[in-house]
Parts: structure tokens; C-alpha cells; sequence
């Protein structure tokens, strides 16, 4: 509830942003992040399909004072368009500025929260960053009509165009339609007027790109929090299962009476649906609290980066709280039905016999559906994405629960044979229960089991993916010092005179400089990044995976979601949209890439400067001579441009926020882990309760035969240790193999990147043995009451 | 020799037995009756070290109650008492060997050690084909059988049974209070048995009433 509740906030709050630039517009003709030829412009206003076309220049900037990763949205608009089609945009000057500032070269109008972030108003000044250059404006207005949480700046498009080096591009053209005429009808039209790289897209594409992004990470995370509802549905079941045992002769005394078995289903089936339907109603007031609190501490992507800059709020949702408390009641029937379909069932005179509750928890279980799901599983994992999700994976992840849930008799079966004979009673005795009812070890521990295998499972692919990654940044930062003017789509960049100054400080053996570029390769498709940067011929400098195959023409390198999302082969020649014109290239190779999930294509940057004759570049790595004093050359550098412009950093420094960030993304799965294992481990003691309540006249018994309270509570530790054992080891071997689809199948499908393996042994072992100790801890704690003196006299009939 | 003298319990300032004294030697067997409420399974938790007296003294082959903590009261009953009760408590989850073998379980001794009593009792129970069975297999009559076996495997000073056919038909309970006295009997052991019944209680070799005046002949 509280992951759902997040991201419909995020995703609001997203859409109305963008709904908000694309005011009345049918259409966008968009372009890649250098721009495209404004001449486009004035083609497409003359067209008779089209009635209004408002010319936008989107740039990222970084002011004087901003933090590394903070970047303000300055839109360069034509007022008089911008009147027409995206009205709302509209900038309003102070009462204090003249009637025609909007169309002053030095001034900027500021949204209500750009002017709060950069601690301006009206009338102030601000310093906005071109290149490396420094450029003074002053703010003249506000945006009446921008989002309340939107950080958003607009000026006149000639003077965005002149101050940041843009002459002549535009980022995008809102298209107004004549009345007559539907997108659908004049988009191929217009599409054949613009060069290669330029698109005509719906305006709701971007919103849409931008969901898809995030849709599956939310997935994942939902599907998480659904293990962990999942794991709630066994604590139903075992509380559930148990108070059935618990009061089973009284059953059978109502059965004896009159009572229909329907009537007793039907009464137990309600019982658990009472308790499913409060425990949906506490779930989704606690969910709301939970959002609350994760979107004020990790915001709207619950840490992950998607939404950064974006204060959503959160809404009441009844649709998806009345969905939630129905799922509530579902897992508490789904929970009571089987316990309740087995008190129905069994026999009033079998289950007045002492030791009958044997019979009713003693199942072996369904070994070969067992089998047959997890045979399911495999088949399950060679299913292609649907619409983008890995559904595949997660109908493996579902058949592996299920299947290994339905193994754990045979397994506990199994485990209690391997136990000696010998050795103290206590052990004996649970050793024996073991053996004789697996079912009530069953029981305790399947909620064990699902916690224990999502837990496992996160836990060698975090550790996968966290050590994958760290090896790549090895890979990909092997300067001593790296340096760039921004943010990677900002507005920064190092002009060619500075590549040179930068080449030739004193101390700098040689420099690779690296310049982003991106492009439009389909229609409803996010943009693909361009990176252009020194690759040996071989590609031996990037993290390949897979063969090499150089050909005739320019080599690029692909990401893996290359060859998801466009199905580009190694070998294979494909025309790529550069400067306007469609250039065929050769795919030399496959490398990974963990920063993108749209695709990204790296290039040689010779190649890349000889087909675009762009000669700009947006980062650097500095190597430094043998002799030459790191921090001595850092100054160097970042004096040559003025302090704050240039941001330098040191591998270690970018490693350390790259797996900071990694980490930040994952903290909420390690919440939802906890909460999982929380609610297996409340099983396990609730369990043990409800069937420590039920054997008092047993431990009764005992304490007269001569085991002391110790020896009876030692047998409740080892009977939770067993239970909570049999439990960790099914749940490790299901983890892992739900682990291996994460990596293989879900991760892959989800964000298009491999991982190499990497299983956190020493983690997962404590991790085993801490919860078989909690387990034990907790089965004694549930058992002491029926442990107490009065215990020992329940053996008594006529006290 | 199981020595009782003056023994007084009070409950909620209600005295359940007053001034109890008795004398038992090795091989005595003796029935207890009395009304619902008068004391006896209060008398019998007393004699097993499960609860304290107010006042009065206990004694067991020389052995003061009051002189043992609990471990060693505990100790006492794993070593010297044997127990048969009304719903026999036999473990579900143990065989019926393994349930007969329990107590010697508890005197350390494992595999054939502790397997061959228990199994030359369940023969003299009447049981020895049963003993690879589970509880749930057997009747009532056979459980309190595997009962019976319980609390002698282990030659115990003092046999407590508390109605042990109060579970029980008429033919089956006589049946296991026949069982009762005779193994009672042949290991030497001091026998009390505690039930309503006049039919049950004239298995012993004697019969005491307790009243709440105490212990009469």
C-alpha cells in the first residue's frame, strides 16, 4: 500500500508537470539533446495541416551557487507562439519591470519554486552557466501558471539562443492542429518533411517514456511488497491452522451435536476473513503513514533517482485502499481455507482421540505438484517481456514459492531423518516431533520460508548487481582524475580551446575527453545516449561482454538494452541519425551499461567528430604525468575556469556516490525484507503459541516424568529451531533460485542489463543462523506460559 | 519407604487437606478414595514434589522433600516415581516403545539400553507386537497399557496412579487395574492408587479414605 501509494504520487505530479508544458498542443516535434535545425520551424508553421507552432529551446542550466547535481529547466519561447499553444507558460512581469521584458535579452522569468530554490525574486539578478562561461541575468517576473513544485525558467528563444551557444536550434516544436485536421492523419505528413533524428511525437510520449522508466522498478518493488502480503497470507494460515488444532475436540463436540460441516467451513472461512479484512484496515492506515514518512525521507521513487527535483504529495486513494483491505480479506481466506476445509473434513470421533492432531498437520504435502511447479519455473524464465515486463520472471518467482512450499513436508520428512537418535531428550523429543508431524513444522515454517527465499533472493542479486557494478566503474574510470563542466544534459560544456588549455596544464600527461550527445531512433521511444569517447580498436578499454567483430565502416559499441530494445546484433549495420543525416555504422560489440536503461552507443571520438563536425566535449579524464602531485594539477584545472564552474573528481570520490546512490535506491527493498522476515518470524511464534497453549497437559506430563521447565523449554527451542531450520534451508535453495531469475530474467528483461554472480556466502549464513536463533528465541518466548507451574497440574481431570 | 506426616495444604485460605499422615513400605499397594474436592490430587502432587506442603513432612526411601530445590525434586521424580493418569498423556509423536522408553531416556540411556525394557514391558503388557506403533493406533485400553509400562520401565520407589480407568470401560478398566497391581506388585515398587471408584480401589491391598479430617483406614 505504502509502495503504491508513493509512486501514484510521484507519477502525478510528473504527468501534471508535463502536462503543463505541453499545454494545448497536439503534437511535438522533438529532436536529440544538441537540437535541431530552427529552419523546421518555419516549414512546418507553413503547412496547412498545422493552424499554430510554438518553437521551445529546452535547456538544463547550472546557476552560480548550485549543487553538482542540481540544474534548473530554462525554456527559450517565442511569446507570441507560446500564447497561442501553451498558454499557461505564459511569463507575468513584476509590476516593478517594463511591459516588453519578456522579450529583454537579459531577462528571465522564474516559476514561484525556482525562485524559493535559488533564494531570488523579481528584481534580483542571478548567474546562469553557458559552457564555462558565466552569463548575468535578471529575473522580471514570475510563471503564474507553472506547477506549484515545478523549478522552471523561461526567456525570450533568441536571447536562450545566444547566451548558450544554440544559434539557429531548437529543441522542440508544439504543434496547434488546424480544426479539421486529426494527429493521426497528419503525423506521416509532417514526419517526412523533418530530417533523420527529428520526430513527431504525441505529447503524452513523454510522460509515458518517462512512466515506462520508472514502471519497472515500480513493478519490482511492488511485486517485493506483494511477497511480503504473501508471506502475511501464511501467518493467516499458520495462526489460522493452529487455532483449528487448538480447538478441535471442541469442533468435534459440535460436530458430535448437529453441527453441518458446511456450517463449521463456512464459520472458520469467516474467522479468517474477519481477520484479513482488520488486518487490510490496519495495513492501509499504516501503509498511508509509511508513505508519508518514505516520500518526506526518500521521496517520490522511494530513493531511486527517477523523479529527483519533484515534491510530490500524497492523496487519499479509495479505489486502491478498498483494493488493498479487499487483498487483506483475500489472504485471510486464503489463509483460513485450507485449516478450515481439514476441521470440516476430519471425523468428530477421530478427532476426539488423543494424538489426532497428528493426522491433521502430519500431510506429506503434494511433492510432485511440488516438482511440477518448479519445472514450470524454468519454463516460466524463457518467456519473452510483455509490454515491456517481465512477466515470465515473475510467474518463475510465483512458481518457485508455491512449488517449494509444497516440497517443505517432504523436506522437513527429510531433514528429521538425517537427525541422530541419540542425545539429550529434549533434542530427542523434538527430533521426534519432527519425524512424526511435519506438518506442524510445516505449518511455522512456510511463512519462514517465503521471507527467507525473498530475502536470500534480494540478497545475491543486490550483491550481484552491487559487485557488477563496481567492477564496471573500475572498468569505465581508469583516469586519475576526472573533470566536466555539469550534469551530463545540462547546458555545461568544454568548448575546444579549453580541451586544448586542459591538455596542456602542467602535470597532465594526456587527457580523454567524452562528449553526450543523444538521439531519436523510433517514434514513442525514449532517446538513446551517444557517448563519444577514445576506444581502442579492439574495444578492450570497455566493459564488453560477448564477442568482438570489427567491420568496414565505423565501429560503435552497444549497451546491452540495445539489443533488447532495437534487436541490433554484433556484425550488424545500422543507420544512426547524426547531424541530421542518416550514417551507417558498424556494431563492433556489446558492452554493459548500468546507467541507462533506454540504450546508449558509444563511438570513437574522432569518428564521432569527423560525422558531426561537433567539436565539443562535456567530461574529461585527466591522466597524470609519473611525477605530477594530484591536487597541485586539481587546482590547476579548476582555476583555469573560475571557481565552481568545473567540477573534478577522483575515481574513488565518484565510486564511492555511485554505489552511495546504489545503495540509497536499494534501502527500500531491505525495508520490505524486513518487514517480510518480521512477519515470518511473528508466524513462527504464533504458531508456537497457539501450539504450546494446545500441549500444556503434554508438557504437563513431562515435568511429572522428570524433564525440568528448562529441559521443556530447550525442546520448544530446538522444536523452533528445527521448524524455523527446515523453513531457512527450503527458503535459502528457493532464494537462490529466485535470485538467479532476478539476475537472469527479471533484471534483464526490466532494466536491459547482465550482472555476473556473486552469492554473499558469509552474509547469508549469519543471516541463516541469526533467524534460526530468533525462530528458537521466539518459540520459547511463545511457549512459557504453558511452561508455568499450572501447567503441570493440567494433566489432572478432577482438579 | 514413603513417609507422610501431618501434611496440610491451604488454598485461598481453604484448607484442602488437613493433618495427613501416612506410612508405606516397599510393595504396598493402596487405593485412596474420597468425594470430588476433598484433596486427593492434591495429596498426589504433594507426594510427587510438584507442589509444597504448609506444614507436615514427606519423606521417600529416607529422602525429606523439604531438604531438595526443585531440580532435585524434579530428579527425585525422574529417578524414584512413576505416574499412570486418567487421559493417559501418551506422546503423539513418539511410538509406543519410544513412549515406554522415555524415562530411561532420561536416566541417559539410549539405543538398546534403554529399547530392550521397554520392550520386555510392553510384553508383559500384552503390547510387544505393538511397539513400532503410533498412539493414534491404538484404543484406550492399550494406551493405558502403554501408560502402565511408563511408569514402571525405569523401577521406580512409587507408583502414582490417578483413576487411571477413568477414561476406560468397565471390562478394559478392570483389565488395567488387574495389569496395575500385578506389575505394581512384581517390581516392588510402593503403590498408590487414587479414584471414585469402590470396584477400582478393591484392587489394592488396601483402602484409604480421605475425608477432610485426614486420612482414614
Amino acid at each position: 500500500m505504502a509502495v503504491q501509494a508513493v509512486h501514484e504520487a510521484a507519477l502525478r505530479e510528473f504527468e501534471r508537470g508535463l502536462r503543463t508544458m505541453a499545454g494545448a498542443a497536439d503534437l511535438q516535434v522533438v529532436g536529440p539533446r544538441g537540437g535541431f535545425d530552427e529552419n523546421i520551424y518555419a516549414q512546418l508553421a507553413g503547412r496547412p495541416e498545422v493552424a499554430e507552432a510554438s518553437p521551445v529551446l529546452e535547456l538544463q542550466v547550472k546557476w552560480a551557487g548550485s549543487e553538482s547535481e542540481e540544474t534548473l529547466q530554462v525554456l527559450g519561447i517565442d511569446i507570441f507562439a507560446l500564447a497561442r499553444v501553451t498558454p499557461v507558460l505564459l511569463p507575468k512581469p513584476a509590476s516593478t519591470a517594463d511591459r516588453l521584458a519578456s522579450l529583454a535579452e537579459d531577462n528571465v522569468f522564474l516559476s514561484r519554486a525556482a525562485q524559493t530554490a535559488l533564494g531570488r525574486q523579481p528584481g534580483d539578478e542571478i548567474e546562469l552557466q553557458a559552457g564555462t562561461q558565466r552569463r548575468r541575468f535578471r529575473i522580471a517576473g514570475d510563471i503564474p501558471g507553472a506547477a506549484d513544485n515545478r523549478r522552471l525558467a523561461v526567456m525570450d528563444i533568441a536571447a536562450a539562443q545566444a547566451h548558450f551557444g544554440k544559434l539557429g536550434r531548437l529543441s522542440r516544436i508544439d504543434l496547434k492542429l488546424a480544426d479539421d485536421v486529426a494527429p493521426a492523419a497528419a503525423r506521416p505528413a509532417l514526419q517526412a518533411m523533418l530530417p533523420a533524428g527529428v520526430l513527431i511525437e504525441v505529447p503524452e510520449a513523454s510522460a509515458e517514456q518517462a512512466g515506462n522508466l520508472s514502471r519497472a522498478y515500480r513493478v519490482n518493488l511492488t511485486l517485493l511488497a506483494a511477497i511480503a502480503l504473501l508471506t502475511g497470507g501464511f501467518l493467516v494460515f499458520s495462526a489460522q491452522a493452529l487455532s483449528v488444532v487448538r480447538r478441535r475436540t471442541e469442533f468435534a463436540f459440535l460436530r458430535a451435536l448437529g453441527l453441518a460441516r458446511r456450517t463449521l467451513f463456512t464459520w472458520l472461512l469467516a474467522e479468517g476473513a474477519i481477520v484479513g479484512l482488520a488486518g487490510g484496515i490496519v495495513g492501509v492506515i499504516l501503509g498511508q503513514a509509511l508513505a508519508w514518512g518514505a516520500l518526506t525521507m526518500l521521496g517520490g521513487d522511494l530513493g531511486a533517482g527517477y523523479f529527483s527535483g519533484l515534491q510530490p504529495t500524497l492523496q487519499f486513494q479509495p479505489l486502491a485502499s478498498a483494493v488493498y483491505v479487499a487483498l487483506g480479506l483475500l489472504a485471510g481466506v486464503a489463509g483460513a481455507w485450507l485449516p478450515a476445509r481439514e476441521a470440516a473434513t476430519v471425523s468428530p470421533a477421530q478427532a476426539l482421540k488423543a494424538g489426532g492432531e497428528t493426522t491433521l498437520l502430519g500431510g506429506r504435502g503434494h511433492p510432485m505438484l511440488g516438482l511440477g511447479l518448479l519445472a514450470a519455473s524454468l519454463a516460466a524464465c524463457a518467456i519473452p517481456p510483455i509490454d515491456g515486463l517481465p512477466l515470465g520472471g515473475y510467474l518463475a518467482v510465483a512458481c518457485l514459492l508455491a512449488g517449494s512450499v509444497l516440497l517443505l513436508p517432504l523436506v522437513a520428512a527429510g531433514i528429521a531423518r538425517l537427525l541422530p537418535e541419540r542425545g539429550p531428550v529434549p533434542a530427542r523429543l523434538a527430533a521426534a516431533r519432527l519425524v512424526a508431524a511435519p506438518g506442524h513444522a510445516v505449518v511455522a515454517a512456510a511463512g519462514v520460508l517465503t521471507s527467507v527465499a525473498l530475502a536470500a533472493a534480494m540478497a545475491i542479486m543486490v550483491a550481484s548487481f552491487r559487485d557488477s557494478v563496481d567492477q564496471w566503474l573500475h572498468q569505465l574510470l581508469p583516469a586519475d582524475i576526472y573533470l566536466r563542466a555539469g550534469q551530463t544534459q545540462s547546458s555545461a560544456y568544454l568548448d575546444e580551446a579549453l580541451q586544448v588549455q586542459i591538455s596542456t596544464v602542467n602535470g597532465v600527461d594526456r587527457s580523454n575527453f567524452t562528449r553526450h550527445a543523444n538521439l531519436r531512433l523510433a517514434a514513442g521511444k525514449a532517446p538513446v545516449a551517444l557517448i563519444a569517447r577514445t576506444i581502442l580498436a579492439d574495444g578492450s578499454n570497455l566493459p564488453l561482454v560477448g564477442p568482438v567483430r570489427l567491420g568496414e565502416q565505423p565501429a560503435i559499441w552497444i549497451s546491452e538494452a540495445m539489443l533488447d530494445l532495437y534487436g541490433w546484433r554484433v556484425g550488424q549495420t545500422v543507420a544512426l541519425p547524426l547531424a541530421g543525416q542518416l550514417v551507417e555504422l558498424h556494431v563492433a560489440g556489446i558492452w554493459r551499461d548500468y546507467a541507462r536503461q533506454t540504450g546508449a552507443i558509444m563511438i570513437d571520438l574522432a569518428d564521432y567528430r569527423r560525422l558531426t563536425g561537433d567539436r565539443l566535449a562535456n567530461d574529461a579524464g585527466i591522466y597524470l604525468a609519473a611525477d605530477a602531485n594530484t591536487e597541485q594539477v586539481a587546482a590547476a584545472l579548476t582555476a583555469m575556469a573560475g571557481p565552481g564552474v568545473l567540477e573534478i573528481s577522483r575515481p574513488g570520490e565518484i565510486r564511492a556516490l555511485t554505489l552511495k546512490i546504489f545503495d540509497r535506491t536499494f534501502a527500500v527493498t531491505y525495508l520490505l525484507e524486513a518487514v517480510a522476515i518480521a512477519i515470518g518470524l511473528a508466524g513462527v511464534a504464533a504458531s508456537f503459541a497457539a501450539l504450546a497453549a494446545a500441549r500444556r497437559r503434554e508438557f504437563g506430563m513431562l515435568r511429572h516424568l522428570g524433564l525440568s521447565r528448562r529441559q521443556i523449554g530447550w525442546m520448544l527451542a530446538q522444536e523452533g529451531a528445527l521448524a524455523a531450520g527446515v523453513g531457512v534451508a527450503t527458503g535459502l535453495l528457493a532464494g537462490g533460485a529466485i535470485g538467479l531469475v532476478l539476475i537472469e530474467v527479471v533484471n534483464r528483461q526490466s532494466f536491459h542489463w547482465s550482472m555476473d554472480l556473486h552469492v554473499p556466502w558469509a552474509s547469508l549464513a549469519l543471516f541463516a543462523l541469526g533467524l534460526v536463533a530468533l525462530a528458537a528465541l521466539a518459540a520459547v518466548l511463545a511457549g512459557r506460559q504453558a511452561m508455568r507451574q499450572d501447567a503441570v497440574l493440567a494433566v489432572r481431570e478432577d482438579w | 519407604m514413603l513417609e507422610i506426616e501431618g501434611l496440610s495444604r491451604q488454598f485461598n485460605r481453604r484448607s484442602v487437606l488437613r493433618d495427613v499422615s501416612l506410612r508405606l513400605q516397599a510393595g504396598e499397594y493402596v487405593a485412596i478414595v474420597g468425594e470430588s474436592g476433598v484433596g486427593k490430587s492434591t495429596l498426589l502432587n504433594l507426594i510427587a514434589g510438584l507442589d509444597r506442603p504448609d506444614c507436615g513432612r514427606l519423606a521417600l526411601d529416607g529422602v525429606a522433600y523439604a531438604q531438595l530445590d526443585e531440580d532435585a525434586l524434579t530428579r527425585l521424580r525422574r529417578d524414584k516415581l512413576g505416574f499412570v493418569f486418567q487421559a493417559f498423556h501418551v506422546l503423539p509423536h513418539l511410538t509406543v516403545r519410544q513412549n515406554v522408553a522415555l524415562p530411561l531416556w532420561l536416566q541417559g540411556l539410549h539405543g538398546a539400553a534403554a529399547d530392550r525394557p521397554a520392550q520386555q514391558l510392553l510384553e508383559a503388557v500384552g503390547l510387544g507386537e505393538r511397539a513400532a506403533s503410533w498412539p493414534r493406533e491404538l484404543s484406550g485400553g492399550e494406551m493405558q497399557r502403554v501408560a502402565i509400562a511408563r511408569a514402571l520401565v525405569h523401577q521406580p520407589s512409587l507408583v502414582l496412579a490417578d483413576e487411571p480407568t477413568g477414561n476406560l470401560d468397565p471390562a478394559n478398566g478392570a483389565k488395567v487395574l488387574a495389569l496395575l497391581a500385578e506389575r505394581v506388585r512384581q517390581v516392588g515398587a510402593i503403590g498408590i492408587l487414587v479414584t471414585h471408584s469402590p470396584a477400582a480401589a478393591a484392587t489394592a491391598d488396601r483402602v484409604l479414605h480421605l475425608t477432610s479430617s485426614g486420612l482414614q483406614a
